[in-house]
């Protein structure tokens, strides 16, 4: 993986504990899934690895793992994208279920 | 120019330098900018004025760019850019990209003289413009780019009128009239063509600009899951173009033999819901008139 990880905004009690209003970079306060009601699931026998779906993700989710393509659900939306794109039919978009977060 | 090392889908680097952003899910314009940021890579000033990519990553105090990015106001990316550059030769910084994000209203509409002066003093800086064909961000109404036919809220359909009233602008050869040493069209429905005109524009030692085209689903009211196929269906039906102009000559980088029809493009958008086939002719006249241009010109 390569992405920045998440660090759970801690509200301030005081004015002094404020930060700056210059925020670094790659700052991440929350996770993403809220907006989420069906989950992209890989089929690694059917996957070839050709990375289509890696280059149309706008959150940049997919990332190689140990057996093959992962995702991030911390972040991940569920749009779709990469079921809709990959030619090998390797990834089904699988609903949600229960009350999102 | 200088080649650069040909980026692919399977090389491109790991890390993620936009993540973490609150756009809608399918959202295009994230889409270019992640892209975009990977071919850049990390020792990158990014200027991102208002719009909807600024609103979902800077939120306080969260910062979705893993490098250096500003927020600046409407109309002036361009001249922001030229300030981040001056002061990056002057402090004699080397190895280093100058970045911007503007919408379609940003770029063609309010910063567009910001963007002309910029290409006038050839400063070395990387325009990009992501169209979404609306002010997406305050939601929805219509800018110069907006194509005709489409409803906003300000190109409302009804009786008495049918979405936008004049055509999309042609940003391109308004672009393009400035002689700026590289420029291209490019589409998150084509992301290898997309990665090397970013390496391309990197490379370049003046003004680079590119329009990429990036559907938003909540604008055109199309399924999230369409971003990209419905940016390949506008090349493949003729509605937008890949080409690039560079030292003064253009290049077609694709060129249809033959147009899907325009209809099945747009009869797919809930934005184009109110036409009816006298206009979705008159759209598909445009487009031919366009191509007899390109073709005789280019
Ligand atoms: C001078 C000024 N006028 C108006 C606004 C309000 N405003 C903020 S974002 C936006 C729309 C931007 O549209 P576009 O550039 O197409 O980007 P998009 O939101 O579609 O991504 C507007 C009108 C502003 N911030 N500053
Ligand atoms: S409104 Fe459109 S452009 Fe803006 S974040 Fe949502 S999908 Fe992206
Ligand atoms: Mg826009």
């Amino acid at each position: 993986m390569n992405r920045p990880s998440t660090v759970r905004y801690q509200y301030p009690k005081a004015l002094s504990e404020i930060p700056l209003p210059i925020a670094q970079a790659g700052v991440l306060i929350d996770i993403n899934s809220g907006f989420r009601t069906s989950r992209p699931v890989f089929d690694h026998e059917k996957c070839v690895g050709c990375m289509s779906c890696y280059a149309v993700c706008p959150e940049g989710t997919i990332y190689r793992g140990e057996s093959g393509l992962q995702v991030d659900y911390d972040f991940c939306k569920g749009c779709g994208i990469c079921a809709k794109e990959c030619r090998f039919k390797a990834i089904s978009m699988v609903p949600e279920e229960g009350e999102n977060e | 120019m200088a080649e650069n090392k040909k980026m692919t889908l399977n090389n491109l680097p790991e890390e993620e330098l936009f993540f973490g952003h609150k756009a809608c899910p399918g959202c295009g314009g994230s889409l270019t900018l992640r892209l975009v940021m990977k071919v850049l890579g990390p020792n990158t000033f990014v200027v991102v004025p208002a719009n909807c990519m600024s609103a979902v990553s800077f939120y306080y105090p969260a910062m979705n760019f893993g490098c250096n990015a500003l927020a600046s106001a409407f109309p002036c990316t361009a001249a922001t850019m030229s300030g981040i550059e001056a002061a990056a030769r002057a402090k004699k910084l080397e190895d280093y990209t100058v970045v911007g994000f503007a919408g379609d209203g940003g770029t063609a509409d309010i910063g567009l003289q910001a963007l002309s002066g910029a290409i006038d003093r050839n400063d070395r800086i990387i325009y990009i413009c992501y169209d979404n064909e609306a002010y997406m961000n305050t939601g929805v109404q219509e800018s110069g780019l907006t194509p005709f036919g489409a409803k906003t809220t300000t190109s409302p359909a009804g009786k008495v009128q049918h979405g936008k009233l004049t055509h999309k602008k042609n940003l391109f050869d308004i672009i393009t009239a400035h002689g700026i040493p590289y420029a291209a069209t490019a589409s998150v429905g084509y992301p290898q063509d997309l990665i090397n005109k970013v390496a391309k524009a990197k490379a370049c030692q003046g003004t680079s600009f590119l329009h990429i085209m990036a559907p938003c689903p909540t604008g055109w009211s199309v399924p999230i899951d369409s971003t990209v196929s419905v940016a390949k269906e506008a090349v493949e039906c003729g509605l937008w173009y890949l080409a690039e102009y560079e030292n003064g000559e253009y290049k077609l980088n694709k060129d249809p033999k033959e147009f899907t029809p325009v209809g099945d493009y747009i009869r797919k958008q809930g934005r184009f819901k109110h036409l009816n086939e006298d206009e979705i002719r008159e759209i598909e006249r445009q487009r031919d008139a366009t191509w007899v241009r390109i073709h005789e010109k280019w």
